[in-house]
């Protein structure tokens, strides 16, 4: 294919995607922007006020990018698995397999679906906030920077558990059962600071903390820890799982008998 | 000579161990219409997975234009339309979506898309359908709709896996009719189908396969010259007298005496059936082959 029919291909994919979750705003942006409603009216509001500060702001502030990340986290994971593997079981996937588009571009157009979709759920979800709490900006750049790698690294996440699903629970096991307990136990709620040394140790191995941490830094500019090396670690991630969905897709794995 | 499609020893063996295709070898000329039919399981949808990618082979060749798909795939593909037995559309789009966006999957810019769209729209009968939902389409439109999304990126090959089971017989028609119109203008047809006599309407050549080999290839007519025998029914307007026989031949009579069933064997003359039973003053009201002539040959072809 030539590049302009590539970007044509990749173009479709993606606005096909947007589509898809904007068509269904009550199931895809709806949902995240009540459940942190709650989040900020809760544990920010009513039990924050008991808590006080956390990190030389008040506990509402504390939490807000934890909570962003948090949405943009599940949303753009779960868009990417959900689609494709909606396409898989509709066998509509099909339509991109006989086609010439080559399996990067796929790839790429799936994962920026998701990008787009948490990161939309995460300018929702930071417009809420703003009901609740107000925030300062200490680095435009490192946040937009953050937010868009962890999507990223996300989706990718997605695609890979899409291609190995068979069924719509293997969908909704690695969510349930690997992410949230992650992004709960990785400083959304409280400064590792807290921890005893060894749970402060074992934190560490959690690559959310790192994310959630980053983002926390480029709004509030405290961080529990190395900002860079978490920039390095989502980078590898993203290096690995794009290298790890793409074999999958030239293999056929799922998808080709 | 280039041909549209060439298969050399052609090898797919699934996970299960199950050996789908044994080797086959296959070429298609260009702008045929040609018949790839088989009983289920004998690895007619393999062959066409292949084909257009669903399916990895196991080993072998396969060349369309000219292109191996080992070397470019992508160019491959672009030669080849393809039309599955399975709805396999998103059925949550609209039906002008469904075919614009698989152009998109091919680099067809929005604008080209979107005049071919209503192009083939128009002539498959389905543009006053666009804006509806794909899955609220009946079956007949949905099978038209993967006809115009397979020719959005108007292939030179076009792949019709069984496209009219469950179709009705005046929509089965219309369809052929516009097949055949596309076929004419120079797209190479393949076709998968249970109805034979459509085979025998509509293609010039033929493949037969069975447990994952071919056991004919060749043109129709060639093939039904191979037919030995043939078993008509006629229909009398007058009751055959009791004892009546017809040398030569092998005759059923029917319980009522009005209907004749006669073996023909290759180089007999129906004549002396029409002889003997003018010769009793009985008319043949009308007569029909029992069965499909491929019909015959191919269940022969296939119990081997």
């Amino acid at each position: 294919m030539k590049n302009s029919e590539i970007w044509v291909a990749f173009y479709t994919i993606l606005v096909r995607e947007i589509r898809r979750f904007t068509r269904i705003w009550p199931q895809t942006l709806l949902p995240p922007a009540i459940t942190m409603t709650l989040y900020f009216a809760i544990f920010g509001n009513l039990i924050g006020d008991r808590i006080g500060e956390m990190g030389g702001f008040s506990y509402m502030q504390y939490i807000v990018p934890g909570l962003i990340m948090m949405s943009v986290i599940t949303n753009s994971y779960s868009n990417v698995s959900s689609s494709f593997f909606s396409a898989k079981f509709q066998h509509s996937v099909q339509e991109l397999l006989v086609s010439p588009t080559p399996n990067w571009v796929i790839l790429m157009g799936y994962t920026l679906g998701g990008v787009a979709r948490g990161l939309c759920v995460g300018l929702i979800v930071t417009v809420l906030s703003l009901f609740f709490t107000h925030l300062a900006l200490e680095s435009l750049f490192l946040t937009v920077l953050v937010v868009c790698l962890t999507a990223v690294m996300f989706s990718l996440g997605g695609f890979v558990n899409a291609i190995y699903a068979r069924n719509f629970d293997d969908v909704s096991i690695v969510p349930t059962f690997i992410l949230t307990p992650l992004t709960y136990l990785g400083g959304v709620f409280y400064s590792i600071d807290l921890l005893p040394d060894f749970w402060q140790s074992v934190s560490l191995l959690n690559p959310v903390l790192y994310m959630v941490n980053a983002f926390r830094y480029g709004i509030l500019g405290v961080s529990d820890i190395n900002v860079y090396w978490a920039l390095v670690i989502v980078c590898v991630f993203i290096v690995v799982l794009f290298g790890f969905g793409l074999r999958l897709l030239n293999q056929g794995k799922g998808i080709r008998s | 000579m280039t041909y549209a499609i060439e298969i050399s020893d052609l090898k797919k063996r699934y996970a299960s161990g199950f050996e789908a295709l044994k080797g086959i070898d296959l070429k298609v000329e260009k702008g045929d219409f040609f018949a790839l039919l088989g009983p289920n399981g004998a690895g007619k949808s393999t062959t066409i997975g292949i084909l257009c990618s669903l399916v990895n082979k196991t080993s072998g060749s396969v060349s369309i234009f000219g292109t191996d798909i080992d070397d470019n795939f992508a160019l491959a593909k672009k030669y080849l339309g393809v039309v599955p037995q399975e709805f396999n559309f998103n059925v949550f789009e609209t039906v002008f979506n469904v075919v614009v966006t698989q152009a998109g999957f091919y680099g067809i810019s929005r604008s080209v898309a979107e005049e071919r769209a209503e192009k083939y729209l128009k002539q498959l009968d389905l543009w006053e359908k666009r804006n509806d939902q794909s899955r609220m389409l009946s079956g007949g439109m949905k099978r038209r709709l993967m006809i115009a999304r397979a020719l959005i990126h108007e292939p030179e090959v076009l792949i019709l896996d069984e496209p009219t089971a469950g179709v009705d017989i005046e929509l089965r028609r219309s369809m052929w009719e516009f097949i055949k119109k596309l076929n004419e203008q120079g797209t190479t047809i393949i076709l998968t189908t249970h109805y034979l006599e459509e085979a025998e309407q509509l293609c010039r050549n033929i493949a037969i396969i069975n447990a994952g080999e071919i056991v004919e290839n060749t043109s129709i007519k060639a093939l039904l010259k191979t037919l030995n025998q043939e078993t008509f029914i006629l229909d009398l307007d007058a009751s055959l007298p009791a004892g009546w026989s017809l040398p030569g031949f092998s005759v059923q009579v029917s319980k009522d005496a009005s209907s004749l069933e006669v073996e023909v064997i290759k180089g007999q003359s129906i004549n002396a059936i029409f002889k003997a039973l003018d010769d009793i003053s009985i008319n043949v009201v009308s007569m029909r082959n029992k069965s499909n002539r491929l019909e015959e040959l191919f269940v022969k072809l296939i119990k081997g």
